[in-house]
């Protein structure tokens, strides 16, 4: 049975959508995880449906301390994580004992056509209730015209006890449809947080 | 009465089946300041929700205009349901202004705009103008509020017209709560004065 009402299809074949433009796609919950990889065509994963995706990061608490989080993109599928990145890297930080506080752009941790990781936040503390949390915002990674650019906003509790809010901006340099990203710490693993992917109608 | 579709529930007892889309950005409450002194989102009062159900919520702020001119307009949060708006913080804060007449731009971090294990209200931005046309607009980010092991950590932008005109002013802020408590409630105001006029917005996004 399906509902239509004033010519629009309400629900029929057993589905509906009550709408929003932000949809939920997939959750991957880290458990001592070396990396956490979001593929296209697995597990509900769709990169080409959207123009607009956004990874939200909540309580990313990694196993080593003084780790960087990190990100990398796959035109493979997965095989290889190793886009050409162009970014540039905005922190601002401040420690609680209000010794340190400043505005800088992180030419050491920015890439010029690197295929690395990209850093997404620094210097992650480990202690019991250190974390990083922010998002990523991704556009249109399935174009085979344009190259991808990404944005993301990040704020770390870092293991010096500082707040360090770290904004990276960048493109990732390929025509290829990019059909994965992964997240990893730059060393040792990601002990707890959640990451999850939306698309954007 | 419920609803089956090609063999499919999709709704019935008053509940929609959880396989029905609904849209991962939920408006939980909007509030309409009216000459207010503060504007506040508490768990559990008048359908606010900011628990464990979403573990991001964010605020929207459109046309926040205030009574005072030259002021802050600031934010802080509650562990007890409200009742003490005094949550620790260590935040950064900084900005890039401009003004109409082209003569002065720059990008700087406020150093005294920041706190350092404060419980003080934080600046969302800083001396909006309350000429007839200012306002600020703003978004904020607050992560995982209800978790018992974690800090909480926020970000957020701002635009503002400041210092009685004139100026554009565009500030990223971003911080954490140190406290392992579950933060419960949330409150906004200006530093003097009311919120005159101006629409907060909460959403949860699953």
């Amino acid at each position: 049975m399906g509902l239509i009402s004033n010519g629009t299809t309400v629900f029929d074949a057993g589905a509906m959508s009550l709408g929003g433009s932000m949809s939920f796609m997939k959750k991957l919950t880290a458990s001592s995880s070396a990396t956490l990889s979001f593929v296209h065509g697995s597990g509900g994963v769709d990169f080409s449906t959207y123009k607009e995706y956004v990874f939200t990061f909540k309580g990313i608490h990694p196993a080593t301390d003084n780790a960087d989080f990190m990100f990398n993109m796959s035109v493979d599928a997965g095989s290889n994580y190793n886009v050409a990145k162009t970014t540039t890297v905005t922190r601002a930080y401040h420690n609680e004992g209000d010794s340190q506080a400043a505005l800088d752009y992180v030419a050491a941790d920015d890439l010029a056509q690197g295929t690395g990781f990209q850093q997404l936040s620094q210097e992650v503390g480990n202690d019991n209730d250190q974390t990083t949390s922010g998002y990523l915002h991704l556009f249109n990674p399935s174009s085979t015209t344009f190259v991808k650019h990404f944005t993301s906003n990040t704020n770390c509790y870092n293991n010096q006890n500082y707040t360090l809010h770290w904004l990276v901006a960048g493109y990732g340099n390929t025509t290829s449809d990019v059909d994965a990203v992964q997240f990893k710490m730059a060393s040792g693993n990601i002990d707890a947080g959640d990451i999850c992917l939306y698309g954007i109608a | 009465m419920g609803v089956i579709s090609n063999g499919t529930t999709l709704l019935d007892a008053g509940a929609l089946d959880s396989g029905v889309a609904t849209g991962a950005m939920t408006l939980i409450k909007e509030l309409t300041a009216s000459s207010s002194a503060t504007l506040s989102f508490v768990d559990g009062a008048s359908g606010v929700v900011l628990d464990s159900t979403y573990k991001e919520y964010i605020f929207k702020f459109i046309n926040i205009h205030p009574q005072t001119n030259n002021v802050d307009f600031q934010f802080n949060a509650s562990i007890d349901g409200g009742s003490n708006y005094n949550v620790t913080k260590t935040t950064s804060q900084f900005n890039a202004y401009h003004n109409e007449a082209g003569n002065d731009q720059v990008l700087g971090y406020n150093a005294g705009y920041d706190l350092d294990n404060s419980t003080a209200f934080m600046n969302i931005t800083n001396d909006i103008s309350n000429e007839g046309d200012m306002n600020t607009a703003a978004t904020f980010h607050l992560y995982d509020p209800s978790n018992t092991t974690f800090v909480k950590h926020f970000t957020g932008t701002a635009n503002n017209n400041y210092n009685s005109g004139g100026y554009f002013q565009n500030d990223y802020f971003a911080g954490y709560l140190n406290t392992t408590s579950a933060v419960n409630a949330i409150q906004f105001k200006m530093s003097s004065g009311n919120v005159d006029v101006g629409t907060i917005k909460m959403y949860g996004v699953k």
